[in-house]
């Protein structure tokens, strides 16, 4: 799926002005709330109409200001899961299910292939008054599957759910990936969401946008961090799983910079994952430790400290072609003497790694 | 009578039910009935006032409801110059003395009037002084009460409902009949009902604009206006107010069958 967005909407305070080009199969759409995000899909979808610049998915001009080409919203192909699901309250899910499929079947997706991958099959004849907000958002991603869009906008879809949900609906989202090859916009302003999902990233600050690129090289980016998440912020590695502890139930995997264990998350032996490792569940020491409960302890070369002044700074370690960075105290920094080029440990606990930190990456 | 099941059979049963009791061929002075036939439960003539009465509420509702749907829709949907006029307009029978809508009915509709003439050439409709005319001025009376029901109804839905059906693929019109009426249907229905009643019991535009004609377009109020005009008629208004209060508790019954139906696992088929 090729998006080229350029467009811009003046928001009453907000200036939209955006401009990217990306193939990917899974785009995300990052930023903070009031970014701009949710306006940015809503003039994909033709929900908004900007005031000025085009849209074109695949090679088809949806939005063209200057040829004045402004398609209706239901003569794009554009499915949309809103983040709080709207379905029509007066239809069945059945209904609801098939009200943009097209008339005799047909298409990449059946509804009874929907209906067994979104886990529907005992929902048909409810309401969707009745349902809770995970099935609701199920119901409504099979809703816009089933109209057969050539690209799946996701606004925030696991917003409003509590967080067993969420994994539950993410990791429908990523059979939609892995097993349909859907292209999906995915817009979310969590951290976690986006790097497990997304291959290309479009990240967003007051309506413009910062940077966009590969998911790896921009939650990577040191520049970024502020806006890549500070407390949640790190770095984003790409590793294959190598083998399994049954005894323990751990996993190990390799990447180009070493070697990381992580509690047993049920990963095939080869698959590839993104692991993302949260710096402030990285610590450091000068020298190798002995009697540590850590199981992660990777040597490397600092590259750059980042100190504001405060009690924290962020020490960068290249591991292979990586940067990863380690939030430590000031203090700790000055009484280890810790400079750019000092050799130092990175220790990672292996279970710092959870089920959010550790996506599988699309084939 | 099981009220709850088939409201139909309660809607026109009172009349029905009247209609076999009463001896035929009975012609005779409400002064006379009430005094000598209290027994029987209605005469002929309250069958026939009952019946017209029905008739011209009904009519007046089945017209005027396209019209105010598309009012409605007009102003909730959507953004034009002048619409606050508009707005007002529609809303003038809710505070112009019904006399004076009459007036202005006569002054159009009549058989020499603009409008009355346009219709007789065209449509072969007359309204002066018919029941037709009985149902137009009932209708323009109902017409702001349906319009603000239907209104409010439409402005309870989430319009991100329709921006939903939009990007399923369905155009303006599908999102209309399959979405947003389903969804304002408790607010028409509503509509209709207080139509339905208003016009059961127009009075002042109806007298003005079609005289009180009995057969023709004397409707329940207008008779018993015509029986507080003649002395001893006590027992016979008050029977004709016992049913008028019966046809309007009727009336919101059935409403409120069909609403609650409207709600029910029945619509999932509306898609």
């Amino acid at each position: 799926m090729k998006l080229e967005v350029a467009i811009t909407k003046r928001l009453g305070a907000l200036e939209l002005d955006v401009e990217f080009s990306a193939e990917a199969p899974v785009l995300g759409l990052f930023g903070r709330s009031g970014s701009g995000k949710t306006s940015v899909v809503n003039a994909i979808a033709g929900l908004l109409k900007p005031d000025s610049g085009r849209v074109v998915v695949d090679g088809e001009v949806l939005f063209d200001s200057a040829r004045g080409i402004n398609l209706a919203p239901e003569k794009r192909c554009i499915g949309y899961v809103f983040q709080d699901a709207l379905l029509f309250p007066h239809l069945s899910v059945r209904h609801n299910l098939l009200y943009g499929a097209p008339r005799g079947g047909g298409g990449a997706i059946g509804f009874e292939a929907a209906v067994e991958l979104l886990g529907l099959a005992a929902l048909l004849e409810r309401r969707p008054l009745a349902l809770s907000g995970g099935e609701k958002q199920r119901v409504a991603i099979g809703r816009a599957l089933l109209s057969q869009p050539r690209l799946l906008l996701m606004d925030e879809p696991l917003a409003s759910l509590d967080n067993q949900r969420r994994m539950e609906i993410l990791r429908y989202i990523e059979r939609l990936r892995n097993e349909l090859k859907q292209p999906v916009v995915y817009v979310s302003h969590a951290v976690g969401e986006i790097t497990r999902l997304a291959d290309h990233v479009v990240l967003m600050n007051e309506g413009s946008v910062l940077a966009h690129g590969p998911v790896q090289q921009i939650f990577n980016r040191a520049d970024l961090r502020p806006h890549t998440g500070r407390y949640e912020g790190g770095a984003l590695i790409e590793a294959e799983a190598v083998a399994h502890d049954a005894r323990y139930f751990l996993t190990r995997f390799r990447f180009d910079g070493g070697e990381l264990v992580a509690p047993g998350i049920d990963t095939p032996l080869g698959a590839r994952v993104r692991i993302r490792i949260r710096s402030r569940d990285v610590s450091i020491a000068t020298v190798m430790p002995q009697g540590i409960s850590i199981r992660n302890v990777l040597a490397g070369n600092v590259t750059e400290i980042a100190d504001n002044g405060g009690a924290i700074v962020e020490v960068s370690v290249r591991l292979g072609t990586i940067d990863v960075p380690a939030r430590i105290s000031r203090q700790a920094r000055y009484e280890l003497a810790i400079e750019p080029g000092s050799r130092v440990f990175l220790l990672i606990k292996a279970i710092a790694f959870d089920k959010r930190s550790v996506g599988f990456a699309a084939s | 009578m099981s009220n709850e099941t088939n409201p139909a059979a309660l809607a026109i049963g009172g009349a029905r039910l009247a209609l076999i009791l009463p001896s035929s061929g009975q012609r005779r002075s409400y002064r006379c009935m009430a005094i000598r036939d209290n027994h029987a439960m209605l005469s002929a003539e309250e069958i026939s006032i009952i019946l017209l009465s029905l008739k011209v509420a009904a009519a007046s509702v089945v017209f005027s409801l396209p019209l105010a749907l598309a009012a409605a829709l007009l102003l909730a949907r959507t953004q034009f110059r002048g619409k606050t006029l508009v707005d007002a307009l529609i809303h003038l029978p809710l505070v112009l003395p019904p006399v004076v809508i009459g007036y202005f009915l006569l002054l159009a509709f009549g058989r020499q009037g603009l409008l009355g003439g346009f219709f007789e050439r065209v449509f072969g409709l007359v309204f002066a002084f018919r029941w037709t005319g009985a149902a137009l001025a009932a209708g323009i009376m109902g017409f702001p009460l349906m319009v603000r029901a239907i209104r409010l109804g439409l402005e309870a839905i989430d319009p991100r409902l329709e921006a939903a059906a939009r990007t399923l693929g369905a155009g303006r019109w599908r999102v209309l009949a399959s979405v947003t009426l389903p969804l304002a249907l408790p607010g028409i229905i509503m509509g209709a009902l207080l139509a339905f009643a208003r016009s059961l019991g127009e009075f002042g535009a109806t007298i003005t604009f079609v005289s009180n004609i009995p057969g023709e377009t004397q409707t329940l109020p207008l008779a018993i206006y015509n029986l507080t005009q003649s002395p001893g008629g006590d027992s016979a208004i008050l029977k004709l107010c016992a049913i008028s209060v019966l046809l309007s508790v009727a009336a919101l019954v059935v409403s409120e069958w069909l609403n609650r139906r409207s709600r029910g696992p029945g619509a999932s088929t509306l898609a």
